[in-house]
């Protein structure tokens, strides 16, 4: 809503700056978004009159202008050719800032000192509809009565500011100058000076319509719907102040009858529309459009209505849809005699349907979605009467008002004493009385017990609270102290799952790996390829193609990250993220579908370069390592195993996780039949499926003593066939050492000479330790050769010499 | 004859003991210092073999040469230590010059990954308000428009539904649009157990897509339910955590203002933490920035989640995570957020 500040001291006393203003309806809760300034551009634009003419001494055309700016004459150098002595013109005087964006600066042309400039209507980016009558070529040449000296906004009365309100949905009241002005006076304890438009108004007088009769078909639809009948039209153009003031709220000045009803539409809310009555068959409906039924549109476009759409028709046709937009058949034209204007109730939601579907959004149906005040709209006809009087513009001759409901009035009762407690402050009778005064509301008090009658037009108060926030914005929110709540205390703590997710992310951070946080939506077919087509959940209204689907993967969209940040040149990527993937079990969703947490992570690339690390590439092994990490940070038995899905993920380079028999994720190089797809090289990848490894991991740690008898170390390299899993050979080498064995790690592989090809070396050590007595050298190489033999035998390994 | 054995012995003791010097003083190693120790004062050294010769002397010279021998034997023993010293300290003086390292190299790198600024920031908000005694809550993100709009005041075409533009996978289910749902399901879940104080992170979806809107984002929602709960309690714990978030100087404001949930019902102001108050680019001049909105739980919300309102009142809030973070670390592009390009990642 665009509120003009000139507008609004008409309707009621103030004293602030706009800017003031501003902060004040902000602060009580009407937010004011931006504060225009009319005159901007004009500031240093006064009215001179031309005192003398001479040429210029050394520029034949050019004229050297003494101008009178009343306080002073200055001397002005222009290019003009339409000047007289004597001639009121706008002049620019030096720091002036026009609104074409010309500064204007002291400056000597040709020998001659100039201090400002004449200007002409398209350097003061003036429109034709200013209403200033010579509009030659050149300097733009003012009536002789205009004060010399004179601001020249100021005169064209654009010394205005608007201010654009951010209305929340349930101020739609605040549509309307009056009760903007009502809520100014509240919150500056003003009083209002609205129009007295309701009692002893003609419109009351008026004998009721005769000729044709009203018919709602569906009252839910229309609850009341009133008609004024005009004769003696007279079409003109509106008064200038009644057009700039619709341009103020940016609306196109039309005829004196159609500005009449966008005029009271500002003022007071209820959107009106006027019919050529000569047009109208019969009597008026308010009723659905039939299947298949057409209007011709004011805009010209021939529109096929859907069946609930609301059309005010006559008896042969349709001459409207109602609250959105009118018939052009039915159009006031300049030909126009007689009219009827309505003012009348249509249901927001069927409006608000109407203007969707059909694109169409007006001042019209803005008010009517959010909702007009049922109860006035003959008083607003009455209004309008007085302007149609006031202008000229017609005589209002009958009234014709089919009421189908009335919403009730509402009574709240409000609680000094409950008011102060849930607003936390110690209230008095007195302030709650003058917070209902200030707001111009009708009460019954008893022992601070308030009944209060809630006016029409406030459709936003239903219930008691909505009174406290009355009472609270009007004292002004400033007032609440600060407390803290005054029951039990509480103990706050994650639940064991929030703290896992909250380690884990710790843990993948620590190891070097990035956390990222993508779209939850994704491209579907990328999804599918990693995740279940089948369980992909659609978005029916996607904001793009490839954001259509809820992802079953992580994977898809930490590729993206990785391979944009590779295009970016920043070829080292090791990246994590956890969030949720959402499963639908049918399609289309009966229930809410099943979100299921994951962990993924994708690396390409390898560690930094550094005068003392070697780079570690990031490979299976890498990722490897930090799941291994992670198992061991939440004490999990993951197992590795030979990868199902060998399509994906490279099939000597990949492993499935298991914990106690349940696969939980995957591990692996990204298939290189994949690689030129996603544009990465030997990107690894894993994901997880978080329910189950939190559901196993160790919650509690059992120490053990630190063994009293020293350990005997030994190392033991052997050479086996590359195709021989190293984790096959620990196992034999656990088993056969026995309790005694307390740790085996591979310290070193080894390929290439002189190992024989096809063969690597493996190099174990081994820890024996007892925890009850001093072993022996002789016992400990007797277990180490027995170690040796048993590999020996079951890989056929050589000992490597 | 006793005498010249004596004046012999004597000279022999001094003889060494003069050897004995000048060869420890062109001694440099510890080991060659060690033999000559041996060589003289052990238990086959020099010194020693003179002392064993000194049985053929009278029961009066014996004292005297014996006075000598020690006064010898100290001395060299001295000697020994001094020079033993002074070649200690030379190696260390030695050791001391070939042993500089270029300190300004440097030091072996530790991996050290990120985490997301808004997993930062949500963490420390969660932080936070765990102090204060809050719960976490957690709800789903795809829900039902029962959850999302209905329990929370919205019916159906209530205009207020336009505020938010839905992102629906059927005309009943919806990716939330915000936290707020989860006061619904956690009061459903505790009722009619009191107090109810939690707080609950979230990601949440609008149609919406600019420098200052994604259509994902993050809320934390906060809902506190108890007998006798009043906005100025609302006031209290919103104050501590603008402090503890964005500096122990900062004040806050209340502004009316309208969400169909609560009533009565706050925007929250926080006082610039560029410009402490007095007005900057970042809060626009007015000295103030807005975080979050909040309320007092509206009645029909109460019992929409199975408490009388008659009975008790509750306040609740909601802030932006990318809003906050955007603020916390400067950031002036939101897409950056989920842009994930490491050099801006890694900064955090
Ligand atoms: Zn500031």
């Amino acid at each position: 809503m665009k509120v003009s500040l000139e507008w609004l001291r008409e309707l009621v006393d103030l004293d602030q700056s706009a800017e003031e203003l501003a902060e004040t309806l902000t602060r009580g809760g009407i937010e004011v978004e931006n504060v225009e300034n009319l005159n901007k551009g004009f500031e240093k634009v006064v009215i001179g009159e031309i005192v003398s003419l001479t040429k210029h001494p050394d520029a034949d055309r050019l004229l050297v202008c003494a101008v009178n700016v009343g306080l002073e004459e200055v001397t002005i150098v222009t290019g003009a050719q339409n000047l007289l002595t004597g001639d009121r013109i706008p002049v620019a005087l030096v720091g002036a800032n026009l609104p074409n964006d010309l500064s204007i600066r002291k400056s000597k042309l040709r020998g001659v000192v100039s201090q400002g400039m004449l200007c002409s209507r398209e350097e003061l980016l003036l429109d034709g509809t200013i209403g200033l009558d010579r509009s030659a070529e050149g300097i733009l040449i003012l009536p002789t009565t205009a004060p010399i000296g004179e601001n020249f906004g100021h005169y064209l009365g654009l010394e205005d500011s608007i201010l654009d309100l951010e209305l929340y949905p349930n101020r739609p009241d605040c549509l309307a100058m009056v009760n903007v002005a009502r809520e100014v006076a509240s919150l500056t304890r003003k009083k209002p000076h609205l129009p007295k438009w309701a009692e002893q108004n003609q419109v009351l007088s008026l004998p009721v319509v005769t000729d044709f009769r009203i018919i709602i078909e569906d009252q839910e639809l229309c609850w009341r719907y009133a008609g004024l009948v005009v004769e003696d039209v007279h079409i003109a153009s509106s008064p200038e102040w009644m057009q700039r003031r619709l341009k103020a709220a940016g609306v196109r000045p039309i005829n004196n009858i159609v500005d009449i009803t966008n005029y009271v539409m500002l003022e007071m809310g209820q959107p009106l529309h006027a019919f050529d009555r000569d047009k109208i068959e019969g009597d008026v409906h308010v009723r659905p459009a039939q299947p298949g039924e057409k209007i011709v549109t004011l805009d010209g476009v021939e529109r096929t209505l859907q069946t609930h759409t609301l059309l005010i028709a006559d008896d042969s046709q349709p001459l409207g849809v109602a609250g959105v937009m009118g018939g052009l058949y039915s159009e006031v034209t300049k030909d126009t005699k007689r009219l009827m204007i309505e003012s009348a109730h249509f249901s927001s939601v069927s409006i608000r349907r109407t203007s969707r579907r059909l694109g169409l959004r007006s001042e019209a149906s803005n008010r009517f979605e959010k909702g007009i005040d049922v109860s006035g709209i003959v008083a607003v006809l009455g209004r309008v009467c007085d302007l149609l009087t006031d202008l000229g513009a017609g005589r209002p001759v009958a009234l014709v008002d089919e009421v189908r409901h009335l919403p009730s009035r509402r009574q709240i009762t409000l609680s000094t004493e409950h008011t102060s407690t849930v607003l936390g402050i110690e209230l008095q009778i007195s302030e709650i009385r003058q917070v209902l005064e200030d707001l111009n509301f009708e009460y019954k008090e008893k022992s601070g017990l308030f009944q209060v009658e809630i006016p029409t037009y406030r459709s936003d108060l239903e219930i008691e609270e909505d009174l406290m926030e009355e009472v609270a914005r009007l004292i002004g929110y400033d007032r609440i102290p600060t407390t803290l709540p005054q029951g039990d205390q509480t103990q706050g703590r994650r639940t064991p799952e929030q703290e896992f997710r909250r380690r884990l992310r710790k843990v993948l951070a620590q190891s070097g790996m990035d956390e990222v946080l993508t779209y939850t939506f994704t491209r579907a077919e990328s999804d599918a390829q990693w995740g279940s087509a089948k369980h992909q959940i659609p978005l029916l209204n996607p904001l793009r193609e490839e954001l259509g689907v809820m992802r079953t993967s992580l994977i898809p969209g930490l590729l993206d990250v990785a391979a944009r940040n590779v295009a970016r040149r920043n070829m080292d990527v090791s990246i994590f993220e956890i969030g949720n993937t959402y499963w639908g079990e049918e399609q289309p969703l009966k229930k809410l579908p099943r979100e299921e947490l994951r962990v993924a992570a994708v690396a390409v690339g390898k560690s930094e370069r550094h005068w003392r690390n070697q780079p570690i590439s990031y490979d299976f092994y890498y990722l490897k390592g930090i799941m291994e990490g992670l198992a061991l940070e939440f004490g999990l038995k993951l197992e590795f195993r030979v990868a199902e899905n060998q399509s994906l993920l490279h099939p000597g380079r990949s492993a499935d996780l298991y914990l106690q028999n349940q696969c939980v994720g995957f591990l692996g190089e990204i298939h290189p039949s994949l690689e030129k797809e996603w544009g990465l090289e030997r990107a690894v990848i894993f994901e997880l499926e978080l329910s189950t490894l939190f559901k196993r991991i160790r919650h509690t740690v059992r120490a053990h003593s630190i063994p009293r008898f020293p350990a005997i170390l030994r190392d033991l390299a052997v050479v086996v066939t590359v195709e021989t899993s190293a984790e096959a050979v620990m196992a034999k080498i656990r088993k056969l050492g026995g309790d005694l064995l307390q740790q085996v790690e591979i310290f070193d592989v080894y390929t290439g000479k002189p190992i024989p090809e096809d063969h690597k070396s493996l190099a174990f050590s081994l820890r024996y330790q007892s925890i009850e007595r001093t072993l022996t050298d002789e016992e400990v190489n007797l277990l180490n050769s027995r170690i040796l033999e048993g590999i020996q035998q079951d890989f056929g390994a050589e000992r490597r010499k | 004859m006793d005498l010249e054995r004596v004046i012999y012995l004597k000279s022999e003791i001094l003889r060494i003991r003069e050897e004995a010097l000048k060869e420890l003083r062109e001694l440099d190693s510890p080991e060659a210092l060690q033999e000559l120790k041996v060589r003289v004062l052990g238990k086959k050294g020099s010194l020693t073999a003179l002392l064993r010769q000194m049985g053929s002397l009278s029961a009066e010279e014996r004292p005297i040469m014996g006075q000598v021998v020690n006064e010898v034997r100290t001395r060299l023993e001295q000697a020994w230590e001094e020079r033993s010293e002074e070649l200690d300290a030379m190696a260390l003086q030695k050791r001391l010059a070939t042993e500089g390292i270029d300190i300004t190299l440097p030091g072996t790198r530790v991996a050290r990954g990120h985490y997301h600024p808004l997993t930062q920031v949500i963490e420390e908000i969660e932080d936070i308000f765990l102090g204060m005694g809050f719960q976490i809550a957690e709800g789903p993100e795809i829900e039902s428009d029962y959850y999302n709009f209905e329990a929370l005041n919205l019916p159906k075409e209530h205009p207020a539904r336009e505020m938010q533009d839905s992102f629906y996978i059927t005309d009943e289910i919806l990716l939330r649009t915000q936290t707020s749902p989860v006061q619904i399901r956690t009061m459903e879940k505790l009722h009619p157990h009191l107090p109810v104080k939690i707080v609950a992170p979230g990601k949440v979806y609008r149609n919406d897509d600019d420098a200052t809107h994604s259509p994902m984002f993050h809320q934390v929602e906060g809902l506190v339910v108890d007998r006798g709960i009043r906005m100025s309690d609302l006031k209290g714990i919103l104050l501590n955590f603008s402090r503890e978030m964005f500096g122990e100087s900062r004040e806050i404001r209340l502004r009316p203002s309208f969400f169909p949930f609560t009533e009565p019902s706050a925007e929250v102001d926080v006082s610039c933490m560029l410009c402490g108050g007095s007005g900057c680019r970042l809060c626009k001049g007015t000295g103030w920035i807005e975080i979050l909105g909040s309320g007092m739980v509206h009645p029909k919300v109460l019992e929409m989640g199975g408490y009388n309102p008659q009975e008790v009142t509750g306040f609740a809030f909601g802030m932006g995570v990318e809003r906050i973070a955007m603020l916390k670390f400067g950031i002036e592009d939101m897409r950056l957020l989920f842009d994930n390009d490491l050099r801006f990642l890694q900064q955090f």
